[in-house]
């Protein structure tokens, strides 16, 4: 007989449906607002300064999040050659090809998730922050023509070792400046409470996101990366309010009941990995899958981490964004990232490193200047890279990546 | 000393050859074959088993336990167990040299370099990625393009006297170099061992190595002047098993061996 391919069993969270509940609230009142014009929309990236646009009463939409949708839906591999044949190479980041493909052919994954609606929300603004690269301010540009409405941003800092009070002077006053445009866009005056109210709320969500990841140092883990980047939807597009928290409220205490009944997402937690990169979003499952049939969870990411901002501060909010915006791990140099990711092997005991070569996004790519090398020399930590993309599946071969992840925990395996 | 009679086949389905290993056991080769793996997986590795039992003048029952490797090793109807391609080549490798070493791998559709240390642990491992540049079927397509027999090409990289280095590192701006060198009129013989050549760089590209090398694969075992060519890169002695081709499917073999021991 052939050997038989072992069934997985993976643990869902209860929880997952009520975040799928939040997601869907958030994509209704989006369009809700469109077809009504009660709210002024703003386009925000990820790690964009969603604070001040709340507290301008606009509701935010995040681009990102839609291309991950395609992402995932795997509608993005044949919506991204639209994108090509405009000019957006199909060297640069495949959200932005995804997403401008998307709309060039007027398609998008909201209106089969969420029935009634036809099409993203048409921006009133669009609002970014080259924190994380420079594909999002291009990315906009774009819009900003088709649509013909404002664009505004910051213009940030990228490979910043220590986050000094002159990085932070810039970037506060980018965001100091970006207020009157952004008035004429809203009508209405900024209010420096309902700010300072965003930014409470967007930090009591980032320290609640943080506790929720954390969880995962138990042994055996109770949730896995692959959980984390559908559980963080509350955390980019919802931070600054209510139900966001609420959410991870729910969420937290599931996990803290797994955590005490040790209840593992697997059932035989054999090898605890470290994934550094983002996502393959077509193959979530796939990947989710391939790990837990060889009793290896991933639980743990520098990518899930990214919508934590514990610098933020309502008594101080314009410096404490800027500072809470240019600490992010995608915003540093190696050394500071190497740092932080050696935390984070000890925090989560961590026998081995899955470096994601995302073809499209060197921004999030840490294994092409000796990263895992220097590492695995100083942790004795083994690593593995595997080529692929966030979004393009042409840039991936299942096969080695399967080959691959099964050989590495066979070395785990055999050095035990 | 086990039962003389008992066998243990280690079947290597790779993406271009699939490879089967008889192994008696004493780790002695009895029987082996090497066939295209072609579309039918299954039907390769059935009737490569039909060989190998020939040659070492067995039945099937003989085998005792059989481990597959290989890109098509979840296809092969008489296997207990399955192991990735890596680890055969590092216990293959470690069987005939058991020392630390860098093992590089030259396949038809990818190389793999793997890093042993002394007690055949693996270190490390890498696979080449994303492209045919450094494998079998760079050699392929380029003997296509050149319409030379890929049987011919190690006698004409041997006696090559000024090769021609090709700078490109992928493969479809290598074909487009060749052809450059040919109208403007570079020997055969010298374009073939600038396209060895090439081989051997993207394999140097791929990590640092240890002391002893070992090279095995296809690409070696028909293409024996590659090894002098890469003694002269490397500078350095390079170990080289004695069928490189089967290395994978001997690995596959032991571990059946000690499967059953276990
Ligand atoms: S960080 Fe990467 S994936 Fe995200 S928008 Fe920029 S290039 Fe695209």
């Amino acid at each position: 007989m052939a050997v038989e391919e072992k069934k997985v069993t993976i643990r869902r969270l209860k929880t997952a449906k009520d975040l799928g509940k939040f997601m869907a609230d958030y994509y209704y009142e989006l369009d809700d607002a469109v077809k009504s014009g009660k709210n002024k929309i703003a386009w925000c990236t990820s790690v964009g300064p969603a604070e001040i646009l709340r507290g301008m009463g606009f509701l935010v939409y995040f681009p990102e999040t839609h291309s991950a949708m395609l992402g995932t839906t795997r509608m993005a591999t044949d919506l991204i050659p639209a994108a090509n044949a405009i000019g957006y190479s199909p060297e640069i980041c495949s959200y932005l090809t995804a997403d401008i493909g998307a709309f060039i052919q007027g398609k998008t994954p909201l209106s089969k998730a969420f029935p009634g609606i036809e099409s993203v929300p048409k921006p009133d603004v669009l609002v970014y922050n080259t924190n994380q690269c420079r594909d999002v301010q291009d990315w906009f540009a774009y819009y900003a023509d088709k649509f013909n409405v404002p664009l505004v941003g910051v213009n940030s800092y990228r490979s910043v070792g220590e986050v000094t009070p002159s990085h932070t002077a810039s970037i506060k006053m980018q965001l100091e400046n970006m207020i009157e445009p952004l008035e004429k866009v809203a009508g209405r005056k900024f209010d420096m409470a309902v700010f300072k109210e965003a930014v409470r709320l967007s930090k009591e969500c980032s320290d609640l996101w943080e506790r929720v990841l954390a969880t995962g140092s138990a042994k055996p883990a109770p949730l896995s990366f692959f959980d984390g980047t559908t559980l963080m939807g509350p955390a980019v597009v919802g931070r600054g309010t209510e139900a966001a928290i609420d959410c991870y409220n729910l969420l937290l205490e599931e996990l803290e009941e797994r955590v005490s009944a040790k209840i593992g997402v697997i059932d035989d937690e054999k090898f605890r990995l470290y994934w550094e990169g983002m996502p393959v979003w077509g193959r979530l499952s796939a990947h989710s899958k391939l790990f837990a049939g060889l009793g290896a969870n991933v639980i743990a990411s520098t990518y899930c981490s990214s919508w934590i901002f514990s610098a933020l501060d309502p008594e101080d909010p314009f410096e404490s964004m800027a500072r809470a915006y240019t600490e992010l791990f995608i915003v540093r140099d190696d050394d500071h990232k190497e740092k932080y990711i050696k935390e984070k092997i000890d925090f989560f005991k961590i026998d081995g490193i899955v470096y994601h070569n995302a073809r499209t996004c060197p921004n999030n790519t840490n294994c092409l200047y000796g990263m895992p090398q220097r590492i695995e020399n100083e942790t004795g930590i083994p690593s593995l890279i595997i080529d692929g993309d966030l979004n393009d599946l042409r840039c991936l071969s299942d096969e080695q990546t399967k080959t691959n992840v099964e050989a590495f925990i066979e070395q785990l395996e055999e050095n035990r | 000393m086990g039962d003389p009679l008992t066998l243990f086949a280690g079947i290597d389905v790779g993406a271009s050859r699939t490879k089967v290993a008889l192994i008696d056991s004493n780790k002695r080769l009895t029987g082996y074959a090497v066939e295209k793996s072609g579309v039918d997986f299954s039907k390769t590795a059935e009737r490569c088993l039909k060989i190998s039992l020939n040659m070492a003048d067995a039945e099937k029952e003989r085998i005792k336990y059989a481990v597959s490797s290989g890109y098509g090793r979840k296809n092969v109807p008489y296997s207990n167990e399955t192991k990735t391609e890596i680890a055969c080549h590092a216990k293959g490798c470690f069987h005939f040299f058991p020392e630390a070493i860098t093992i590089v791998d030259i396949g038809g559709q990818d190389n793999k370099i793997i890093k042993l240390d002394d007690k055949g642990h693996r270190i490390s491992f890498k696979m080449n990625r994303k492209c045919a540049a450094g494998t079998g079927a760079f050699l392929e397509e380029m003997s296509a393009r050149l319409d030379i027999p890929l049987e011919d090409l190690n006698d004409l990289a041997a006696i090559s006297t000024n090769m021609v280095k090709l700078g490109s590192y992928c493969t479809v701006f290598s074909g487009t170099e060749v052809l450059e060198n040919i109208r403007n009129g570079k020997r055969i013989e010298d374009i073939v061992k600038g396209l060895f050549y090439s081989v051997i760089k993207r394999i140097v590209e791929m990590d640092s190595f240890s002391d002893k090398v070992v090279f095995t694969g296809g690409v070696v075992e028909h293409n024996p002047y590659m090894i002098e060519m890469a003694k002269e890169i490397f500078n350095k002695d390079i170990l080289v098993p004695e069928h490189p081709q089967l290395t994978g499917a001997f690995g596959a073999a032991i571990y059946a061996m000690e499967s059953v021991k276990a």
